[in-house]
């Protein structure tokens, strides 16, 4: 059977990149194939990233406060490109009131400091399925 | 004398403890700090054999400084309590550190959004989303004309916690304070300017190590001539900690990158006492309380010993660390958030049992956004009920012969060398860092705690455990869209209404200085006064320097 490819992401100017590689490492060990694009990344950089290797899904982690603008972003350049197929979720430190809105626009799942790692290995498990 | 009590420990533990623990075991069968070290049940004289007093502690204030840099501590004075704040515009962060002054803050600390941590200005679309958000936005003089209105800085102390930019700050407060008529030999203050963590750490840098290094070597020789109450680097571990390195990691690679520093300025000419004595450091405060003290005695020790041994320095200032502390971000939680103030608590006490010359305390709110006034006031009176109620501050280094104290310094103060011999075969700091040594190191620590706190072997009150279902809400502080809009304007203003010529002048003059052997410093001060914002300074030393890209790994 064929992998399941993630793509963790660093959006934005922030560098704070404990978290996404500790899901990283999380993911890749319960069998995903992940994809780390590294610090620093435009919204428009992940989503080409994101075509390139034909990811199933891509994690984003934003701890800066701006997620709000960068998930958004990405939702629009994913369907710009015709790839709303690709499921978006991720991480950091990110208001209540801010998740419902972000998962009113699209973004599947956030999760926010203290989740344990078995919970995102089983929600990705649960989630993300091989795009037919 | 250490023969007796050996026999007798091993009588007490056969005839007392093994006879306890047949009925009675112990809760764990091995007892370990939150960095995995482990822990003995009883700690004695025999662990602390061939301990010499005089050698190993001395007296405050005297060499080699384990017990503290001053003579008489907090009796003298209490450490400075120094609040990190920035947020929104220069409006709103100026008003919130007058706020901060009048509750009883001693010295301020500019939190600065990330766009100007990476030297991106606020109208360029790499800052979209960005501005304001985890700081102040500060894109040229103008904002920070507004930052410190009404704020003497002849008579407050400035951190800014800044660091590939950190040249171009420090010009631009130099130049608020001309304008406020305060002479640069009255100004007082730390930049933090640390490139060597944030290619381990915290990952906000802009060129390549070479050039970085050259960058803060010219800081440190003008400011030893016209700036010289300016301690012009905060070597940092709080974000190597943070980034989820154990205790002594952050000891070991914090000393390691304050070393290479060192070498640095010799190697650029510098007689090392010159710029030793403004060098400062900057530790994190987490929550295993003892280790933590242990470490910052640890590192003033072998920070005296390097310098005086290794390094031949004479004046006893370049001998001393003096460090500033804060509590570990890391540590709190956004589930039942009100546990942080007590976690706040106890790690600051750490650090003041631990002698820190100034304290930051966290916010209970900092894991869900940036703290309210409220939250900020507890955290403040937090350090002012350890100061003026609990008596900790009345001898010096209360903990000072404490067996365990003593002997888990002496092993931090091992276990750091153990790592400077590692780094050192790597080829030094720069080279380890491009190896990605200290960074893996970092990194397999943070996901052993990750993966012990989720099978339950390290808690975590209200996350692995004591879960409860209802929380209780608490307000937060939310920035406006309208900042974004409000600072862009400004930048673009400032733009189109400083001097052209003066402007062009001074950024084509800094790109001839970088790629000579000039000191850059007078030059970005000329560029800052010009009005040149960040982004175009950056841009123009990229243009020499290039641009740091590091391997994507994990």
């Amino acid at each position: 059977m064929q992998k399941i490819r993630i793509l963790m992401a660093k959006p934005g100017l922030d560098g704070h990149d404990r978290g996404v590689k500790i899901v990283s490492r999380a993911l890749r060990d319960a069998g995903f194939e992940v994809i780390y694009t590294g610090l620093h990344q435009t919204p428009e950089e992940v989503v080409n990233i994101a075509l390139q290797e034909d990811v199933d899904a891509i994690g984003m982690s934003v701890l800066s406060g701006a997620h709000n603008y960068l998930f958004t972003r990405v939702l629009e350049l994913l369907k710009e490109k015709g790839a709303e197929d690709i499921i978006l979720f991720g991480g950091g430190i990110i208001p209540d009131e801010d998740i419902a809105f972000l998962k009113s626009k699209g973004v599947s799942e956030l999760f926010t400091p203290g989740t344990p790692l078995e919970t995102v290995v089983d929600w990705a498990k649960k989630t993300i399925k091989p795009k037919v | 004398m250490i023969g007796r009590i050996k026999d007798s420990f091993e009588r007490w533990e056969k005839e007392c403890v093994e006879k306890h623990l047949k009925k009675n075991p112990e809760r764990e069968s091995k007892f370990t700090t939150v960095s995995n070290q482990e822990i003995k049940r009883l700690y004695t004289p025999v662990d602390l054999d061939g301990f010499d007093y005089l050698n190993d502690l001395g007296f405050p204030g005297e060499y080699p400084y384990t017990r503290g840099v001053q003579s008489t501590m907090y009796r003298g004075k209490i450490w400075t309590m120094r609040q990190f704040a920035g947020f929104g515009t220069a409006e709103d962060t100026n008003k919130r550190y007058k706020y901060l002054l009048s509750h009883g803050t001693t010295g301020l600390s500019v939190a600065f959004h990330m766009p100007t941590l990476m030297g991106v200005d606020s109208d360029s679309p790499r800052a979209r989303g960005e501005v304001g958000k985890c700081g102040v936005a500060i894109d040229s003089l103008a904002d920070m004309e507004i930052l410190f209105d009404g704020i003497p800085l002849d008579k407050v102390t400035t951190s800014m916690t800044i660091n590939g930019p950190a040249s171009i700050l420090l010009c631009m407060y130099m130049a608020v304070a001309e304008k406020q008529g305060v002479s640069w030999d009255k100004i007082g203050g730390t930049i933090q300017n640390d490139i060597l963590k944030e290619y381990i750490a915290q990952k906000s840098w802009l060129f390549p190590p070479e050039p970085s290094l050259r960058i803060i070597t010219d800081i440190f020789a003008f400011c030893s001539k016209h700036v010289p109450r300016w301690n012009t680097i905060s070597i940092s571990g709080y974000h190597i900690r943070e980034a989820g390195s154990s205790a002594l990691q952050e000891l070991a690679f914090t000393l390691k990158d304050g070393l290479t520093y060192v070498e640095a300025g010799i190697k650029a000419g510098l007689d090392v006492d010159e710029f030793a004595p403004r060098l400062s450091f900057f530790f994190n405060a987490h929550n295993d309380f003892f280790e933590e003290i242990a470490k910052y005695r640890a590192a003033r020790r072998i920070w005296a010993r390097e310098m005086r041994e290794t390094f031949k320095a004479k004046d006893p200032r370049s001998w001393m660390l003096r460090f500033h502390t804060q509590t570990a971000g890391c540590t709190l939680t956004a589930q039942q958030p009100l546990n942080n103030i007590v976690r706040v608590a106890i790690q600051a006490l750490a650090a003041v049992m631990g002698g820190t010359q100034s304290l930051h305390t966290n916010s209970m709110d900092e894991t869900l956004a940036l703290p309210t006034e409220l939250a900020v006031t507890v955290a403040l009176r937090t350090q002012q009920i350890i100061a003026e109620e609990s008596g900790v501050v009345n001898t010096i280094d209360p903990l000072g012969g404490s067996y365990f104290v003593e002997k888990l310094t002496n092993e931090m103060e091992k276990g750091a060398y153990d790592y400077f011999k590692k780094i050192d075969d790597l080829g030094g700091m720069v080279k380890a860092i491009e190896h990605g040594y200290p960074q893996r190191e970092i990194m397999d620590h943070a996901y052993w705690f990750q993966q012990a706190v989720d099978k339950g072997e390290k808690t975590i009150v209200g996350v692995n455990k004591y879960v409860m279902q209802e929380e209780i809400p608490i307000p937060l502080l939310k920035i406006d869209d309208e900042v974004e809009k409000k600072q862009i304007a400004r930048t673009k203003e400032v733009r189109n209404t400083r001097d052209k010529k003066a402007w062009e002048h001074s950024l084509r003059e800094l790109k001839k200085a970088a790629a000579s052997k000039d000191n850059l410093i007078p030059y970005i001060y000329q560029a800052v006064k010009s009005y040149a914002t960040i982004g175009e300074i950056v841009d123009t030393l990229k243009e020499v320097f290039g641009e740091y890209k590091e391997p994507a790994m994990f």
